[in-house]
Order: structure tokens, then sequence, then C-alpha cells
């Protein structure tokens, strides 16, 4: 099966300032994706690249197997919800069911006619919006990436996660995966470097006596020192948004030395 | 795409339209009115035998839409490419709706290609259309003057508008892509467009072909003729109007087709620039001292014998060549401007 | 046929409470040999979470041996697990009732009654083991 989407060093630049670096992504299909971080974290960014509102600067990237945006095909497999909805002001609804009649050729009308009418005319119908998403992945099999700031959204739907923060990637896979490998570890004190090689250390936080630690692995824990807890998705998630701001912060202080 | 584009052109599209027919009615009526002045004086004139074409009424009929009517169609290409160019892709931009445009079964390519193409080729139609009703209206009086070739009143005649049009009109929809914003585009466009016109006007379209040159000899009395302060002693022959034509210069050259030196003019006339310090204005004016005229004349017949007039000129019938040129030297920049645009867009999108 | 519901905040995921609902309407009765569950797409659309959560409920069901898929045309129930014990739960539910109604009496809330109850199933099953 194809990934919907692969990226390889994939990175944007507006200026000097990179909106998005060093993406490396291979999202399976038919997943619900839910691309999760901060605003301007890049999740937009990627999401432009990936429809072709945007160019790479560096790497690349594929979208179903084709670069984004290039050709009629590529841009009728692909399907761009954009963050504010964007209409077209002085069309009316039936200009806009028009507009995409007229700009896509497999353009079901009765489909959209029926989605309006479920819709009513609440564009923010957001529960309903989401039932329609998950009518479509069942039915066509369609692959869906849904981007928000809030994991509490997605955490439902979706059964694959990208957190972005501060322009990169930081952590990508299967929801249940991501659950199953993390483990928060609460216990003595315990000094950086003692851990075994098979667990990565997500984050640590101290005081005098204690040590919690987020590791990530896939074998059992084995020392008892540890008492261990499952993470739930914000949880998860929450801890690396943490952790991406304080490495954010290392190398500012290493460049004023 | 293409019912797309004719959609969103609509607003534009039928405010340009009604413009277009108030503009036509005007004229029409108007326009009638100046045919009728016209032939009735010409009916007049012929009937009395005396056709100086410099009293026919129609110089002055209408006046102050005589002197809009080269203003209206000169700033025509202008409000289209503020109107019709600069919001085409800066509005796309701006309200974002791009992520909706340019993310459907449509390559930016063929996107850009169809809007460009219709809002172009309705700009087109329009410079034209704009350019060919005062064209009419004014050919009665351009047929006194016989000046269309001129400098400036070239650019309201013929073919060249709907160059100028395109021209603009890309400029815009550049301006837009580059500036993501119509308001400051519209500026952008407005001073490329006026900056395009005067460069081309002087410094591109006199290079279309090389000038014709006719000599002239000096008018026997000397009408026309004056000399500049005397301490400098140069001699300033008399305009020569080549009608339909377009004059870059006169000037006095001897037989070696140089201008006479100062040294020249004194050996030829020392009578006049002596006794005269003052040059009399030529002619003869009630004020100047009949001495003088005599001695004015004398000096203009003597120099005649050596020296004449070199006019460089454009032959009124190369308008239309120049015409066509002028045009494709514009479509030729709108079609650049269109490239650097879809190469833009390419760039910074998809 | 059967609704689903989710409890975000239980913090059971929600597969396991659609295997969790499904058993539970089984023990009661509510559903029977030969009723059909909702199809993934109904189910995941009124629950709005992903598909693959339910059909991911529906393996396990499977497995369980209490479902089969009869492909093409949906999910029925090939077992029951009210048996026998499902003539006792009048009487039962009668003195629980009036439990209750003492419970209530002596002033116990809800969160009270719900904490002695789990603690008196842990201590007997405790007792069971031993």
């Amino acid at each position: 099966m194809t990934a919907i989407i692969e990226a390889d060093g994939l990175g944007t630049r507006y200026g000097r300032k990179w909106a998005l670096s060093e993406c490396t992504l291979a999202i399976p299909a038919g997943k619900v994706v839910g691309l999760v971080g901060p605003n301007g974290a890049g999740k937009t960014t990627l999401l432009h690249l990936s429809v072709g509102l945007l160019q790479p600067s560096a790497g690349s990237i594929s979208v179903l197997g084709g670069r984004p945006g290039t050709t009629p095909t590529q841009l009728g497999r692909v399907g761009f919800v954009a963050q504010d909805t964007p209409t077209r002001a002085g069309f009316s609804v039936a200009d806009h069911l028009r507009f995409g009649r007229w700009m896509n050729p497999n353009f079901d009308v009765k489909l959209a006619e029926e989605r309006i009418e479920s819709l009513g005319l609440d564009p923010l119908a957001r529960r309903e919006f989401l039932q329609g998403v998950i009518a479509v992945v069942v039915d066509s099999g369609t692959s869906v990436i849904l981007s928000s700031h809030l994991v509490a959204d997605l955490e439902r739907v979706c059964d694959y996660l990208v957190v972005v923060v501060d322009s990169r990637v930081q952590v990508a896979g299967e929801i249940d995966e991501l659950l199953a490998s993390h483990h928060r570890l609460t216990g003595p004190r315990h000094d950086r470097g003692a851990l075994p090689r098979d667990q990565e250390l997500i984050d640590e936080r101290h005081t005098d006596r204690q040590s919690t630690l987020v590791v990530r692995t896939n074998e059992a824990i084995l020392d008892p020192a540890w008492t261990i807890e499952q993470l739930n998705l914000e949880d998860l998630v929450l801890t690396y948004m943490t952790r991406a701001g304080t490495q954010d912060r290392r190398p500012k202080l290493e460049a004023r030395s | 795409m293409i019912r797309l584009a004719l959609r969103e052109f609509r607003t534009e599209g039928i405010i340009g339209l009604g413009l277009l027919i108030a503009l036509g009615i005007m004229l029409l009526v108007t326009g009638v009115h100046v045919v009728n002045v016209n032939d009735a004086f010409h009916t007049a004139c012929r009937a009395a035998r005396n056709c100086s074409s410099t009293s026919n009424p129609v110089l002055t009929v209408d006046g102050p839409l005589q002197h809009a009517l080269p203003l209206i169609a000169m700033i025509t290409p202008a409000l289209i490419g503020l109107f019709f160019g600069a919001p085409l892709i800066a509005h796309e931009i701006e309200t974002g709706i791009f992520r909706l445009s340019w993310t459907q079964s449509v390559t930016l390519r063929r996107w850009l290609v169809v809007k460009l193409g219709i809002v172009g080729l309705a700009s087109m139609v329009i410079g034209g259309l704009v350019t060919w009703m005062v064209d009419w209206w004014m050919s009665p009086i351009d047929a006194v003057n016989m000046n269309r070739f001129g400098l400036s009143s070239f650019g309201y005649h013929g073919v060249a508008p709907i160059g100028y049009a395109a021209f603009a009109f890309a400029l815009g929809a550049t301006a837009g892509t580059l500036f993501r914003r119509t308001v400051p585009a519209m500026g952008a466009t407005l001073a490329g467009f006026v900056g395009a016109r005067l460069a081309v006007m002087y410094w591109v379209r006199p290079n279309f072909a090389s000038p014709a040159h006719e000599s002239v000899p000096l008018p026997i009395n000397g009408g026309g003729v004056s000399f500049s302060p005397v301490a400098a002693a140069a001699f300033n022959p008399p305009s020569v109007s080549v009608p339909n034509g377009w004059v870059y210069s006169t000037e006095a050259v001897n037989r070696a087709g140089h201008a006479p030196t100062a040294h020249y003019l004194l050996n030829v006339c020392p009578a006049f620039f002596n006794q005269a310090p003052q040059a009399p204005p030529p002619g003869g004016k009630k004020t100047a001292p009949a001495s003088a005229v005599t001695l004015f004349n004398n000096c203009v017949d003597k120099l005649s014998k050596t020296i004449h007039t070199l006019v460089a000129y454009q032959p009124g019938s190369r308008f239309w060549p120049f015409q066509w040129a002028e045009m494709g030297v514009f479509l030729a920049a709108a079609i650049a401007l269109c490239g650097l645009t879809y190469w833009w867009l390419r760039r910074q999108y998809a | 046929m059967i609704e689903f519901h989710l409890d975000g905040r239980s913090g059971v995921p929600p597969y396991q409470q659609v295997v969790q609902q499904v058993r539970h309407a089984l023990r009661l009765g509510l559903l029977a040999v030969g009723d059909q569950l909702p199809t993934v797409k109904e189910a995941a659309t009124s629950l709005t979470i992903n598909p693959n959560t339910v059909s991911k409920a529906y393996k396990e069901l499977e497995l369980l041996g209490l479902v089969a898929a009869r492909p093409g045309i949906g999910i029925f129930v090939t077992t029951t697990l009210s048996d026998d014990s499902l003539a006792a739960h009048g009487p039962l539910r009668q003195s629980l009732q009036r439990w209750l109604a003492q419970a209530r009496r002596a002033g116990l809330d809800d969160e009270s009654i719900d904490a002695l109850y789990k603690e008196c199933l842990r201590s007997s099953a405790a007792e069971d083991v031993a």
C-alpha cells in the first residue's frame, strides 16, 4: 500500500525562517491522522506542502505516490479544507456547488447536496463534519489528515498521530503503538544515563528525592525501583510539546557563552 | 474552468461593459453632431470656393468633450490595469481564497492561463473599442489637424491601445502576485504603466524605423526664421510640418551637412548683426524699424544660398506599421509579465 | 438494535467500552442470538470515533466467540451470556432495590453506595480465591 504522505528531509522557509524543517514521515494509507501542535508550529505548512500550495525549500514530499499539485489527477485525489474554510465573497451556496462541479470532473453533486442539507447553514457543526468524514473513510477508504492545536479534538477519531512543534516533527506513529510504548516511570532520584539501551528517554523531571521519567520502549521495564504508569494521549502530546520547548532553549544559551 | 473564470469576472465585466456602453452612446450622439458640423462646413466652403481648413468649426465643437476624449482613451488601459489586473491574483491571496481555488482538480497553470486569457482578452477588447470610438469621433478633427502621428496623440489612435490594455492588465496581475495585496498592487500598476508608456514613447518608438530626411530651402521672405541671442549667433530655421507625419527635428545645415557656425553667420550678415543688436521679431512686426526688417530679409536671402533646412521625420505612410510595432512591443511585454507571474506563483506555491 | 455510547472520562479505551457494552447487553438479555450489531459505519459515525476502533472491538467480540461476521450482510450475535441466571434477575433486582432504599435511609449517597458495593465485590472475590 502506498503511503499517503511520504516526506524525506522536507523543509520550507519564508525568507530566513524555517516554517518546517527536516521532516521525514511515512504515513500509511487508510489512516485518520491527527496533526497536532501549537499554533504556528508548522502544521499548516505541512498541509500546504502536501496539497501543493507551497513548494519545498529542501527535501521532498510525495502524496499518494505523486508530486503534490502537479497534475489534475493528483489534485483530484487530494481534497483540502483550509483552516478558516475560505468561501468566495458574493458566491451563494449554489455558486459554490457549481464551483465544485466546474473545477472537478469527478465531483459528486448529490453527495455535496446531502452534506449541505445535513449540515444546515452552520459551518461550525464540528461533530456533524467529523461524522461526514468518518462516513467517507468507511465508504471509500479515504485517508484523512485532521489538524488541530487541541489533541482532545482528535483523540477519538484518529488512529495515527503526528506532533509538530517548533517547525519539527516531534513524534509520529500509530496511536495504539505510541500509547503502548510510552511509560511514565516514578521512583527515587535517578541520574541520567542509567537507563537500559532499549529505553529512549523522552522527558525527565527531578526533585531532591524523586525522578519522573517518560520513556519510550517496546520492551518490558524490569527495574523494580520504578512505579510504571501508562500515559494517555493528552499526556503524551504534552510531554513532546514541553520537551520541544526546552530543547529549543538550550542552543540559545550555548550561543551566548 | 472557463465557466468559473467567466463567473468570477461577472461583476467587473458588467461594470466595464456598462461604462463602455455609456461612453458609446455619448460618443454616438455627440459624434453625429461633429460629422454634421463638418459636412455642413464642407458643403458651404465648396460653394464659396474657399476651403481653408483652419476655419473649420469642428475644431471647436464640443470643446470640453474634445479635450476630455484623448484623456479618456489614454487612461482606459490604466483603469483596466487597476481594476481588472491588480485584484486578479492579489485578491485570491489576501482573502485566502487561493487555498480553495488552487486545490481543485485544475492545475495552477491552467487556472492562470484561463483567468489571464479571459480577463486579458476582455481588457484588449475594451481598450480597442474605446480607442476605436474615440478615433471615429475625432476623425473629422484629425483630418484638419493631421497630427495623429504626433508624440502623444499616437497613443489614442489605431491599434496600439490594444497593446496598452493587455500590458496594463498583465502588469496589474503581476504586481498583485508580487505584492500579494490589491491596493499596493494598484499603486505599482499605475506607476509602472505610466513609466512604461513614457519610456516607449521617448526611447523605443523613435527607433522602430530610421527617419526619412528631406531638404527644404529657406523661405524666401524669411518667414519663421529666427536667430538665437546674437552673442551665440545661432540660426533657427522655421519649423516644418509634415501632414500626418511625425517630425523628429528640423535643423539648418550647409551643403556639407553641418550646422553653420557663428563665425560664418557674422561673415555673411555683418550689417544685420552689427546694426541690429536686438534681433527683430520675424515677419516684421509693426514695432520693428523698416530698416531692420530689410536687413533681416537680406540676411536670410544671402544665407539661403548656402544653407537649407534638413527635416528628419517619419512619413504618414508609416503610421500603421508604427501602430502595429507599438502594439507588438506592449503585447510582448504583457506575455513576458504573464510568464513572470506564472513563474513566481509556481516558485511560491505549486 | 443496540446503541453504543462512550464515556470520555472513564479512562477505558473506546474499543473496550464497545466490547463491554455488547457483553453487558448480552448478559442482560438485551441482545439475543441472531440480533444484528450496528455496522462499523453506523457505530463509528454515531459515536464519532475512528472506524478502526469499532472494527477492533468487533474483532475482539468475534475472538470471544460472541458474534460472527456474515460478509456483505453484517455482524450477528451467535451466543448469549444470560443463560439460566436470567431467571434469577427479577428477585435479585427486587432485593437490591430494597437494600438501596435501606442504604439511603441510613444516609449514604450514591458515591458511598458505589464505593461500598465495589469494596464488598472485591473482598468477596478475594475470599473466593482464598
